[in-house]
């Protein structure tokens, strides 16, 4: 298992080796040692790598990530996971501000909170919150999924289209154009299809309250002005 | 983007360290900020002296013979240590107000930094670790520290645009972002009485603080009102003789983390500043919410 040591190796050496992996890769065990909050620490992988950072990082840890399972064990810093494509990314501390913001694909869990801007423009990603969220997140969501164990804070899904929020604590408010929804039978599978996935257990679906887009604001009515 | 760290010592064992701790802290935020550094030490009080803290442009010529006119002018005994383009004048603890007078009116090349009971400011343009090392920060001692390194937005890249500043007695004040309706504040904070050395948007925020602390106000409830006034982005870090504050905008998109433990409270900008210091692995490691005021005594 190759074990790359961030206090010997340069990051750059690091994302270089991650990217030379293929799909048929034998070296799927990847540990990263002290990565002490450096950015951009397993950004752009694009190969099935199992990959274990040991230590908090940085910004945009695992961004743009296609493909590879990577735990960071510790706290992460803004823009975990960003654009990530498809794959697995855990933190299990806390993640910073816009965590699996523009995400297209695969699942972000999180242990611990995460701060404002989770899941900003969110395309098609699901995002798992086992803490509590902070303000504006789900800003501008467009597809996917957000799972929240905890609270929401301020404008939770302001300009939202058709991303899905759960969230089983309080929210401190929503934003516009963001509405509780019914949670009916298909909500309930999906949330504990995405619990399953997290490997995130002690919850059950029907805790949670749906939120969503109550679509007024797709087309510009100028009777609407006031709500943008 | 510029960098902000910040240490606040609880456990006085730790005091012989701030300097390095912080040296260190400060390295790592090069990149958030190279065109400038700055840091307020809190260090050891002289019993019965204040400290007023100068900077010059040319200190071979301004800092020679620089005591015995002030001397003479306050009426009583000063000393001077110079370190690089910064000297450290102690003055008897009811002679700083003269003190600035006679260097005002007497020696107009001098910048004044700061002044107090036990704050030293040191600030200059260049790459944040080399003006860390020309002014020794890793051998200074003290309760607590804020440094910056500054990333020009809001005016132009001087020795006096560099944070920290400070426009009251042991209070400083480091700022990153920007502020919006600075003009405005500035020309009310100038009509009562408020004087502004820069055209800096940070020097308007400190100058609002110390404002209201001259009002009665303590640092904590200073900051709060500041929420109603203070137009824009910022996280800010301040110090006063004995605190440690930190706010951020209700958006909060500049970033922050801190950490406590036992010994001491951490700011940083970023988590790779804290990375460093004793025990942050056990430590309790957390973002500062928005609108939310921090503050720490002893």
């Amino acid at each position: 298992m190759p074990t790359v040591d961030l206090a010997t190796t340069s990051l750059r050496e690091l994302n270089e080796l991650l990217h030379k992996q293929g799909a048929g890769t034998n070296e799927t065990q990847w540990e990263i040692l002290n990565p002490k909050g450096r950015h951009a620490v397993a950004v752009g992988v694009d190969a099935p790598l199992n990959i274990d950072i040991k230590g908090p990082v940085g910004y945009y840890v695992a961004g743009m990530n296609k493909h590879a399972n990577i735990v960071v064990h510790g706290s992460a810093g803004p823009g975990a996971a960003e654009n990530m494509m498809s794959g697995k990314v855990v933190v299990k501390g806390d993640v910073s501000q816009y965590a699996g913001a523009t995400g297209r694909g695969g699942l972000l869990v999180v242990e611990g909170n995460a701060s404002s801007r989770c899941g900003i423009s969110m395309k098609g990603i699901d995002i798992v919150v086992k803490g509590n969220i902070g303000h504006m997140s789900a800003f501008m969501a467009q597809t996917g999924n957000l799972v929240v164990f905890g609270d929401a804070g301020d404008a939770l899904g302001d300009s939202i289209y058709e991303a899905r929020l759960f969230v089983r604590g309080s929210v401190k408010s929503l934003g516009a154009d963001c509405v509780e929804k019914e949670m009916r039978d298909e909500h309930l599978d999906l949330v504990d299809n995405i619990l399953q996935r997290s490997g995130l257990n002690g919850v059950k679906p029907k805790d949670f309250r749906r939120y969503g887009s109550s679509r007024k604001l797709y087309n510009f009515n100028i009777d609407n002005a006031d709500a943008y | 983007m510029c960098g902000i760290v910040g240490l606040f010592i609880k456990d006085a064992s730790l005091e012989p360290k701030l300097g390095q701790l912080t040296s260190t802290m400060l390295a790592t935020m090069c990149e958030r900020g190279p065109d400038s550094a700055g840091f307020a030490v809190y260090g050891p009080a002289t019993k019965g002296r204040a400290k007023i803290t100068l900077q010059s442009p040319d200190p071979d010529r301004d800092f020679a013979g620089l005591t015995a006119p002030i001397s003479k002018a306050i009426g009583a005994e000063v000393s001077l240590e110079r370190k690089s383009t910064h000297g450290v004048l102690s003055v008897p603890a009811g002679k700083v107000d003269a003190a600035r007078e006679a260097l005002r009116t007497g020696h107009p090349h001098l910048r004044i930094m700061s002044s107090g009971d036990v704050i030293e400011i040191f600030k200059e343009v260049g790459y944040p670790t080399q003006v860390a090392s020309r002014f020794d920060l890793s051998k200074m001692q003290g309760s607590h520290a804020i440094g910056h390194t500054r990333m020009a937005t809001e005016s132009a890249v001087t020795t006096m645009g560099a944070h920290p500043f400070s426009t009251g007695p042991d209070q400083c004040l480091v700022h990153n972002g920007s502020l919006s309706n600075h003009h405005n504040l500035r020309r009310d904070l100038i009509h009562d009485g408020m004087s502004f050395e820069t055209e800096n948007d940070t020097e308007v925020a400190a100058a609002y603080i110390s404002w209201r602390m001259k009002q009665g106000l303590n640092l904590g409830e200073a900051l709060q009102k500041s929420l109603e006034d203070l137009d824009g982005f910022f996280t800010f870090v301040v110090g006063t003789k004995n605190g440690f504050g930190v706010l951020r905008d209700p958006i909060a998109c500049k970033p922050a983390v801190m950490a406590e433990t036992n010994q001491y409270v951490a700011f940083g900008s970023e988590y790779r500043a804290l990375a460093g210091l004793p025990g942050i692995d056990a430590a309790r490691v957390w973002e500062p919410e928005p609108a939310t005021v921090y503050f720490w005594e002893r």
